[in-house]
């Protein structure tokens, strides 16, 4: 059961406590900003390294490619921005001056999702997951909380080739410890259950941990996975998932499109087919509004999963696999 | 800095051409037209500015040429192997299934110092370069080489923004301003203006030149090697398809390879110019 009280911290904080302890292990580490250093956090870095800390104005295709030029010249680049226009208006400088030459660069999309507000459907970025994970050589993390975002900054630069971290602007509760295991490309089960698993990322873990909550006060057993990695996908857990639950319900703060449910989707009806549900926002542009209106009008609460695990368990017993 | 026999590098730039004809007629498909306009250029950079070891590609302390306008690369590929970065029969695998020689660059073959292919990417890659450069206190230079068709996209003005931001005078671009480009003149397609006064109230030290004549590109680059305080840029006036007679300044030669008896042909004046220097 959620008991207590979490710690609400915004992911990127997570990212730019990470990034300065970075850049005291490590003088190749360079951040790259367009123009919103402040709001990224990439100010706390170059607060303590000015030299190492380049601005390039509201341009982010030409980031893209100097931070290119940085990792030719060994060095390890964060360029940072906001997701949308990170991953979005920057396309094509991602795909050919950083996935396809596998540099070692660091994509740093913050405002990821609707639980950026007001600011409505232009900041709210609800396709970065899907527009990176189609790029070959990329790394995909969308970390939970802002532990797991600090982890995964520090862990990134172990990669080879290029990453893309996504973060949130809103404080959401810290429910990772500083000692849990990360490891990128390995997702980690909070809790097991026997009927359904509900992979989970970002924020919408915390709200998958409220829903199987829910569902056990209704006798239904949930399997809860942290898939912090959308690329490389961990494809042990989820055919174990598959095999041992029968049921699969995943869970994004992020179009239900070619993104992280199909991710997961793409490896269960390849292998070992079993019913799953999405919660997502269902192509969709975003709207303006306080983050937790927001997640109730695109049906991304706790009981709008648990309104999902039951709909997955009905197709369940229908295929005569419950 | 001695210099070259420019007798020996213009016959040298005709034995650069026929290679580049030779394997775009193999490969069947290529761009005729900008290759031929980079020959001097090239051999300018590589056989007198350019620090670099051809038998040390990975020398960390060599000067980079960048390729941004990456359909030019039989140009390069020809003049890499002629360097002896890797033997010239690779040319003639030139966009062939298995080969390093793709038909826009790739990272990986040597010399090869960015993939592209993709136009306008190549100036904000040599920013971060000179940047980083700068940081390791290196006298690396970087040099970015982009057609004038290249430049109507927008990238390449945010980028030149970044080099004079940062006063980066290890950076020197050249463009390859041969005045066409795929759909027509450059000037019917999207009149770029006054381009020198852009690059100049841009920030940057301009410098245009014949980029045909070896010696006046030498001069451009020993000048953009002692501008201080600002990035340089070298605007070299080329002919598209320059060398061969019914390519020369021909629209539809942008994107098409030579057939055989039109092979034959160019070899035939090739070999009259070369007869003619010698």
């Amino acid at each position: 059961m959620v008991q207590k009280k979490f710690e609400m911290v915004p992911t990127r904080d997570g990212f730019g406590k990470g990034l300065v302890e970075l850049g005291r292990q490590n003088k190749d580490v360079v951040v790259l900003s367009a123009d919103l250093t402040d709001s990224t956090r990439a100010n706390w870095f170059k607060k303590e390294f000015p030299d190492r800390f380049f601005g390039l104005g509201v341009a982010e295709q030409d980031m893209m490619g100097a931070a290119a030029g940085f990792a030719l010249m060994g060095k390890i680049p964060f360029a940072c921005t906001f997701g949308v226009f990170a991953s979005g208006r920057a396309w094509d400088q991602i795909r050919i001056s950083v996935a396809y030459m596998n540099l070692n660069v660091r994509i740093i999309g913050t405002h990821g999702g609707i639980s950026v507000g007001p600011d409505g459907a232009t900041h709210q970025a609800l396709e970065e997951i899907a527009l990176m994970r189609i790029l070959p050589n990329m790394t995909v993390i969308v970390p939970a909380d802002a532990v797991e975002a600090k982890k995964a900054t520090i862990e990134s630069v172990k990669v080879k080739g290029p990453v893309y971290i996504r973060l949130g602007r809103a404080p959401v509760p810290v429910i990772t410890k500083p000692d849990d295991v990360f490891k990128i490309g390995k997702a980690n089960m909070l809790r097991d259950g026997k009927d359904l698993t509900i992979f989970a990322c970002g924020q919408m873990v915390y709200e998958s941990m409220l829903a199987t909550d829910a569902l056990e006060k209704d006798g239904i057993k949930a399997r809860l996975v942290n898939m912090h990695t959308a690329k490389p996908i961990d494809i042990d857990a989820i055919i174990s998932a598959a095999r041992q639950t029968g049921a699969i319900v995943t869970v994004e703060e992020h179009t239900v499109l070619g993104g992280f449910g199909s991710a997961i989707a793409e490896v269960i009806c390849q292998n070992n087919p079993v019913p799953v549900k999405m919660v997502g926002v269902k192509d969709h542009f975003g709207v303006s509004g306080e983050p937790e209106e927001l997640f109730a009008h695109f049906g991304l609460t706790a009981k709008d999963i648990a309104n999902a695990a039951k709909e997955v368990l009905k197709m369940k017993k229908g295929q005569g696999l419950g | 800095m001695t210099r070259p026999d420019i007798l020996k590098l213009q016959k040298k730039a005709i034995e650069i051409r026929k290679d580049i004809l030779k394997m775009l007629t193999l490969a069947g498909s290529g761009h005729t037209g900008g290759s031929l306009s980079l020959v001097e250029i090239l051999l300018a950079l590589y056989d007198y500015k350019l620090r670099h070891d051809p038998k040390k590609p990975g020398w960390k302390e060599r000067d980079r040429l960048l390729l941004s306008k990456g359909h030019g690369c039989p140009a390069l590929y020809a003049v890499l192997a002629s360097e002896g970065y890797f033997p010239k029969e690779k040319l003639w695998t030139l966009r062939k299934l298995g080969s390093q020689l793709q038909g826009h660059p790739q990272l990986g073959l040597a010399g090869v110092e960015i993939s592209s292919g993709s136009l306008g990417q190549g100036l904000s890659i040599a920013n971060g370069m000179a940047l980083a450069a700068r940081l390791d206190k290196s006298n690396v230079r970087i040099y970015c080489l982009m057609g004038d068709g290249e430049t109507n996209e927008g990238q390449v003005w945010e980028a030149a923004m970044t080099s004079a931001h940062y006063e980066l005078d290890n950076i020197c671009a050249i463009i390859d301003f041969n005045k066409l480009q795929i759909d027509g003149f450059c000037c019917d397609i999207k009149d770029m203006g006054p381009y020198t006064h852009k690059w100049k109230d841009f920030g940057w030290h301009v410098i245009e030149t014949d980029g045909h004549d070896i010696v006046k590109m030498m001069d451009a680059l020993d000048e953009a090697g002692d501008t201080k305080g600002e990035p340089t840029i070298i605007i070299a006036h080329t002919v598209k398809g320059k060398g061969v007679s019914f390519v020369e300044n021909k629209v539809e030669w942008h994107g098409i390879a030579p057939k055989k008896e039109e092979y034959e042909r160019a070899i035939r004046e090739l070999d009259e110019a070369l007869a003619k220097l010698s």
